[in-house]
């Protein structure tokens, strides 16, 4: 324990971040009747206050100023492309937006709420099942989650339940009942909601793919199309389109947030204690570093605190999991040199480009009416589902319109089609033009991962508490290049039969640097992940850790590699099934849960 | 779904276009901005978003008042952005290595603008004619200017950057003057609520835009 830190009176089980990992977790401990402090850095938060109509449709505060955002004055990251190069400090939001505060990203994401594929659950198995040991690029660490999907799909219903989330099915048990995706793996139950209505790109994007010969579906979304109430009695109201998802709390309680799903109960709990405001600086470990004895933070007055508890669930964003490792000494850290590690590898992003198709400019396609998480996609080129014997690349890509609501500080930054300047008359008539006749499908790839691609502490730089700011050594690689410009070739099929009146696709090019200036998502992943191997995972398949057995760390940090769908879905999936195994295993024998 | 209500939506969206090109009459002191500085943002503003047949220009919009109320809040004082050293500068793609908060960028950006003008034309920027004035901001969007250790073009995006937010986001942040932005664009603002217009297929909305005060266009 640290000697100038207060020690607070113990707790059952201490959790760090209070977005929708931390509040299921929490909500499960309770419930198992244990004690709870959830820790969170950020200032509390809720939808009257944060969400209220309509000061807070505010463009420039929400997605400009990041409100709602990190701090990033007293905690960044830096960024390098190689090993060879110097790190320098992520100074600007720009390429990712973490969250902050009470429901973390969860209170500002958008609200695409997928299952894993399964295959993508044992990627590396299905991969030299179908194509042979050989088929793997050297130097990409490509790995099984550990869990299967027939493992995970009660974890995955409860979420959708807990989360009101709207789609349509394809099959339950075996059987199909729907129009959904025909990719998508047997459910054990339909969706909580029907599929939201689709927008106007969308139902023209639904018509042109199906003409084409691909098998379109609505995006499973946690926006509620209609009124709910959630297992935990909470109620949501439907989603009105109102467009403005990502970057805000949802003013008509419709999106999902830990804020409405989950925290109105457990705020009421006897056994749960929210600190906001309380950033963790370590684990505290037992002389012989087997066993966690609490954690150390410090709060808004700076006072410094320690709070023993029996059990630490580290719950924080992806790459916030990862670094709380690294400088608590849980798990040994990655060695890319030896190969040797695990804490830091496998470190992963999301492979997106975006593509326009201009439309007749008689036709308004309304862009400033979205759902977060709506929209119709296909996965003729996702996970498996398309035979890669013949394209000599790993991974693939949904394809999809989810028009999320374009607002009009954005559409003025996107301008018009490529060749225009951006500013002057010609910006002007082009980016009008674009705004109000075009529309946008991304191709919204997986990420590999590689060994020369890791997460590890800077040498230079650090926050405001004194502690090294984590450095993340990333690029692309060809593989997904090559995986993301086949994909994209397709979507210019679509936009032919779209009757695009001009169409521009993007592609990732090769040699081209990963570029921090440029938004692309906050679907950042790996770093500590989940498996069956200690060798090459930082935790078992319960996302316990396997070197201090009373730290279970949940996060998008878990996936072995990326995949073409959003995380949250799967992030939340996971929380229950740990949760599941704490409570039903671990409580009453605490120990290594794999071995 | 195209029918009347498409149709009687566009004239309404015309005639608050010409309502919104009427330049407002109130004068704007500036706060932080000096003289000098001042006439450079009049100048350059109008040069980047003019007045034209596709609706109002930056100065009909209050685009220099919005930059100079934005100069006194946390963000111009590079309270958002990581501010610590050491200042270590590295390949453009990995992003902004200047410790410069935006006032300081702009401070040393509108001198330096106005600097290469009279090095090179013998007046200040916002003396020279429109398409001289138009050579120099392309200079300093390609980066071919520096002032000091500030490169051209990072003077200029962030110049570009919150033009646009002045002249697109609410107007209760003192630019988008009567929603002239919003209009011209077609965005309705904070209307937020599109239940019965979601499947209305490339049809045109019919009520006008609203700012967050209950403004309207």
């Amino acid at each position: 324990m640290s000697a100038d830190a207060r020690r607070l009176r113990p707790v059952d089980v201490v959790i760090v971040g209070g977005g929708w990992a931390g509040s299921i977790m929490a909500k499960e401990m309770t419930e198992a009747g244990r004690s709870v402090v959830m820790l969170e850095r950020g200032a509390d938060r809720s939808t009257a206050a944060d969400g209220a109509y309509p000061a807070s449709l505010d463009e420039l505060e929400a997605n400009f100023r990041y409100r709602l955002f990190q701090d990033l004055s007293k905690n960044t990251v830096t960024i390098r492309n190689n090993s060879q190069q110097t790190a320098l400090p992520y100074r600007r939001m720009s390429a990712f937006l973490p969250g902050e505060g009470v429901g973390g990203a969860g209170l500002h994401w958008s609200g695409v709420h997928f299952r894993m594929p399964p295959d993508d659950l044992r990627l590396r198995s299905r991969v030299i099942e179908k194509y042979g040991r050989r088929f793997i690029p050297e130097g990409m660490n490509l790995q099984d989650y550990g869990v299967t999907y027939e493992e995970l799909e009660p974890f995955f219903d409860k979420a959708e339940k807990v989360f009101g989330t709207s789609g349509e099915a394809y099959m339950v048990d075996g059987k199909v009942v729907g129009n959904g995706n025909v990719f998508s793996p047997s459910r054990s139950d339909t969706f909580p909601l029907p599929a939201l209505k689709d927008v106007y790109t969308a139902h023209l994007f639904r018509k042109a793919a199906a003409e084409v010969g691909f098998h379109p579906y609505s995006l499973p979304a946690a926006n509620a199309s209609r009124q709910y109430v959630n297992p935990y009695g909470v109620q949501m109201g439907p989603c009105n389109f109102c467009g403005y998802c990502s970057g805000y709390a949802c003013y008509m309680y419709s999106k999902a947030s830990p804020n409405v799903n989950i925290l109105p109960v457990l705020r009421r709990h006897p056994l749960f204690e929210l600190r906001p405001r309380c950033h963790v600086l370590r684990v505290e470990k037992d002389a012989d570093g087997r066993r966690a004895t609490g954690v150390t933070y410090i709060d808004a007055q700076g006072q410094v605190f320690t709070q023993p508890a029996e059990l630490v669930i580290l719950t924080a964003f992806q790459f916030h999991n990862v670094r709380l490792m690294l400088l608590s000494g849980i798990g040994r850290p990655y060695d890319p040199v030896h190969n040797e590690g695990v804490v830091g590898r496998n470190f992963v992003y999301q492979n997106v480009t975006t593509s326009t198709v201009w439309l007749d400019p008689k036709v308004e396609t309304n862009q400033y009416i979205g759902a977060g998480g709506g929209g119709v996609a296909f996965d003729d080129f996702n996970s498996e589902n398309f035979d890669h014997g013949p394209l000599g690349f790993v991974g693939g890509s949904p394809v999809w319109v989810n028009q999320a609501g374009v607002r009009a500080i954005a559409a003025a930054n996107a301008g018009g089609p490529p060749g225009t300047p951006r500013w002057g008359s010609a910006w002007k008539a082009g980016m009008i033009d674009t705004y109000r006749h075009s529309l946008r499908i991304d191709a919204h790839g997986a990420n590999m991962a590689y060994r020369d691609v890791y997460l590890d502490l800077d040498p230079t730089w650090k926050d405001a508490y004194g502690q090294p700011l984590l450095r993340m050594t990333f690029d692309w690689k060809d593989n997904d290049i090559r995986m993301n410009r086949y994909v994209v070739d397709r979507i210019g099929d679509v936009a032919k039969a779209m009757g695009a009146r001009r169409t521009h696709l993007v592609r990732r090019e090769f040699g081209v640097p990963f570029d921090t200036r440029q938004y692309q998502t906050t679907h950042l992943g790996g770093g500590a992940v989940m498996g069956e191997d200690p060798q090459t995972s930082a935790l078992n398949r319960y996302l316990q850790s396997w070197d201090v057995h009373n730290v279970f760390v949940i996060g998008a940090n878990a996936f072995p590699q990326g995949t073409g769908y959003n995380p949250t879905g799967m992030v939340a999936a996971l929380a229950y099934w740990a949760a599941h195994h704490i409570r039903t295993t671990y409580l009453a024998q605490p120990g290594p849960l794999a071995g | 779904m195209q029918g009347v209500a498409g149709v009687a939506a566009c004239s309404t969206f015309l005639s608050s276009r010409m309502r919104a090109a009427t330049p407002p009459a109130k004068a704007y002191t500036p706060r932080f901005f000096d003289g000098a500085e001042w006439d450079f943002l009049l100048a350059a503003c109008d040069r980047l978003i003019p007045a034209d047949e596709n609706g109002p220009g930056a100065l009909a919009l209050d685009v220099p008042r919005f930059l100079d109320m934005q100069m006194d809040t946390p963000y111009a004082h590079g309270a958002q952005w990581f501010m610590d050293g050491p200042f270590v500068q590295g390949p453009d793609n990995l992003g902004y290595q200047l410790p410069y908060d935006p006032r300081t960028l702009y401070r040393r950006g509108i001198a330096g603008m106005n600097a290469h003008a009279a090095t090179r034309h013998g007046r200040p920027f916002a003396s020279l004619a429109p398409s001289v004035q138009d050579e120099l901001l392309q200079a300093a969007e390609k980066g071919t200017l520096a002032f000091g250790d500030i490169p051209s073009r990072v003077f200029f995006d962030q110049l570009l950057a919150n033009v646009m937010e002045g002249a697109f986001s609410d107007p209760v942040h003192g630019g988008n003057t009567r929603l002239g932005g919003w209009v011209m664009l077609g965005f309705p603002g904070a209307r937020a609520d599109f239940m019965d217009w979601v499947d209305r297929y490339g049809a045109h909305y019919p009520l006008g835009s609203i700012s967050i005060s209950g403004e309207t266009a």
